[in-house]
């Protein structure tokens, strides 16, 4: 018993068992695991849209199975030929039936072959090229006129900077957050203080250092931000669980629900936020309570 | 030793008159395991300059010495470091209310990093000697006026200060606590400790001829 009053000598425990303080860590850290999963979803998205997308090259051919402008075999042969011995093409393969009406029978309907369209061929290819694709459109367009290239690259920045402001506004939202938990604290310290105003007077005349008394409120606080940041994750995390099994689609084959569908970065997360709102707790009470002591002799 | 020269107080943020100066020019030393009382009539000035001597408060002008450090020079370390040396009872006691007799009474040990075998021996040792033994678990609010301030004395004599100051000791006691009350602090008084011990008391004072100093509307008007 004497060792536990010992550990709570300045009765911290009544004077700063503040509900507030937890709850609102809590409520902070939410915030951030949302913040910081929205970004790394982001990041995750981007990185692998972007690396397909940027080297990708889409070769129209309408009327593929017309003359060429040089008349020696199809329109689709030629743009075949031509793509063949450019050393900037690779993987070039003409797109299947069957894979032309996966695409676009949610807009056509099952069969396009059944509705007596015409459709272009397409191409599909990676570009290897250093400089633009243009050049290869040109080239395209003389051996068989109509042809359309399409690159991926503004696609590609597109998404870059898309990514960077969502990041940006991600990190936005981390500061704040981080000032507001400090704030959270340095209001729940002064009122403890206050709270605590004779004893800390009587300690302080004892000869307590400010470093006794500073240590003490710091160690509280830690302990308050420690527990309510913790439960303000482990919170969130299900809600982010909850959000990439609804994002599963775009973001490749759908797998199994839940938690273990995060990313390791984000289950981190459960201990990297809570450790960060310790750390904001106890650098917060030490300047709170140093600076308010210096107003004893 | 403590030592004053031509030392002013004035407290700042009362709303008096500016010539509300609560000490005027004092001067006085008490040698190393002196006794000196401190009289005077009430307002006199008696709290205000025992709460120099235990670095409560800042003088306006003077010079002090305690223990053998000029306290104006002392870093808020030192200061915090000269008051573990100085055992107070206050006359408002300043007891915890939120530890219980015996917890008050550790709180200058436990402060001073003493291992808790030593605070159990001398905590109880202390507790025997002003007669609360009995008493340990007993929160302030449970405690009389009298006892709560033979809890007060014990927590300023347990970490066996080399100064003692104690302002009104005897308000709340009877007659024969009083008598057991000096007959401690002559004890550590023999033992080295210097005292210096503000009272209203003074049949207390004739039956302990020790030196006097006496204050008048911030004035020292007697010194021996
Ligand atoms: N904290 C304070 N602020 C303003 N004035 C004070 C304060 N403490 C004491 N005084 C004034 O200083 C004078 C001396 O008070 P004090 O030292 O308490 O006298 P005593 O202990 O002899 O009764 C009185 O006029 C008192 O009103
Ligand atoms: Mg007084």
């Amino acid at each position: 018993m004497m060792a536990r009053r010992r550990g709570d000598l300045l009765g911290l425990r009544a004077a700063l068992a503040d509900r507030l303080l937890p709850v609102l860590v809590g409520a902070m850290s939410f915030l951030a695991t949302l913040a910081i999963g929205g970004a790394l979803a982001c990041a995750t998205l981007a990185a692998g849209w972007q690396g397909n997308i940027e080297t990708a090259l889409t070769i129209q051919v309408p009327q593929p199975g017309n003359p060429d402008a040089a008349n020696d075999g199809t329109r689709l042969a030629a743009v075949q030929r031509a793509l063949a011995v450019d050393p900037d093409v690779q993987n070039a393969a003409v797109m299947s039936t069957a894979e032309m009406n996966k695409l676009i029978s949610p807009w056509l309907g099952s069969d396009a072959a059944s509705l007596g369209l015409s459709l272009p061929a397409v191409i599909t290819a990676q570009w290897r090229g250093a400089g633009s694709a243009d050049t290869l459109g040109a080239q395209l367009q003389q051996v068989s006129p109509g042809t359309l290239v399409k690159t991926g690259a503004m696609w590609a920045q597109r998404v870059a900077a898309l990514t960077t402001s969502l990041q940006a506004c991600a990190l936005a939202v981390l500061l704040v957050v981080a000032l507001v938990a400090a704030a959270v604290v340095a209001v729940a310290t002064r009122s403890g203080l206050a709270q605590l105003r004779e004893t800390i007077d009587t300690v302080h005349g004892l000869g307590a250092l400010d470093s006794d008394i500073a240590a003490r409120f710091a160690a509280r606080a830690v302990w308050l931000a420690l527990g309510g940041s913790f439960g303000g994750t482990l919170l969130a995390l299900p809600i982010l669980a909850w959000l990439a099994w609804l994002a599963a689609p775009f973001t490749g084959p759908a797998r199994l629900g839940g938690f273990f569908n995060l990313p390791p970065a984000l289950l981190a997360l459960a201990l990297v936020l809570p450790a960060c709102a310790a750390l904001i707790g106890w650098i917060t009470a030490q300047f709170t309570v140093r600076g308010w002591l210096r107003h004893l002799p | 030793m403590v030592r004053f020269d031509d030392v002013w107080l004035r407290y700042q943020h009362s709303g008096r008159a500016p010539e509300a100066d609560a000490l005027r020019g004092i001067s006085f030393e008490i040698e190393d395991g002196g006794f000196r009382w401190l009289t005077g009539p009430s307002g006199a000035g008696k709290t205000s300059l025992l709460k120099l001597i235990y670095l409560a408060e800042h003088p306006a002008r003077g010079r002090i010495e305690i223990l053998g450090a000029r306290a104006a020079r002392a870093t808020r370390r030192e200061a915090a470091m000269l008051r573990r040396r100085i055992g107070v009872v206050y006359q408002d006691f300043r007891l915890l209310p939120q530890l219980d007799a015996y917890d008050n009474v550790a709180l200058p040990m436990r402060l001073a990093r003493r291992s808790e075998t030593q605070v159990q021996a001398d905590v109880g040792e202390i507790l025997r000697w002003v007669g609360l033994a009995h008493r340990l678990h007993a929160r302030p609010d449970e405690l009389s006026g009298g006892e709560q301030q033979r809890i007060a004395i014990a927590r300023a004599v347990v970490a066996r200060p080399k100064l003692l100051v104690a302002d009104e000791p005897t308000g709340n006691l009877d007659d024969e606590q009083a008598e057991r009350l000096m007959l401690l602090i002559t004890a550590l008084n023999k033992l080295g400790t210097t005292v210096i011990v503000a009272t209203h008391n003074t049949g207390l004072v004739k039956r302990y001829p020790f030196p006097r100093l006496s204050l008048e509307h911030g004035r020292l008007v007697h010194d021996g």
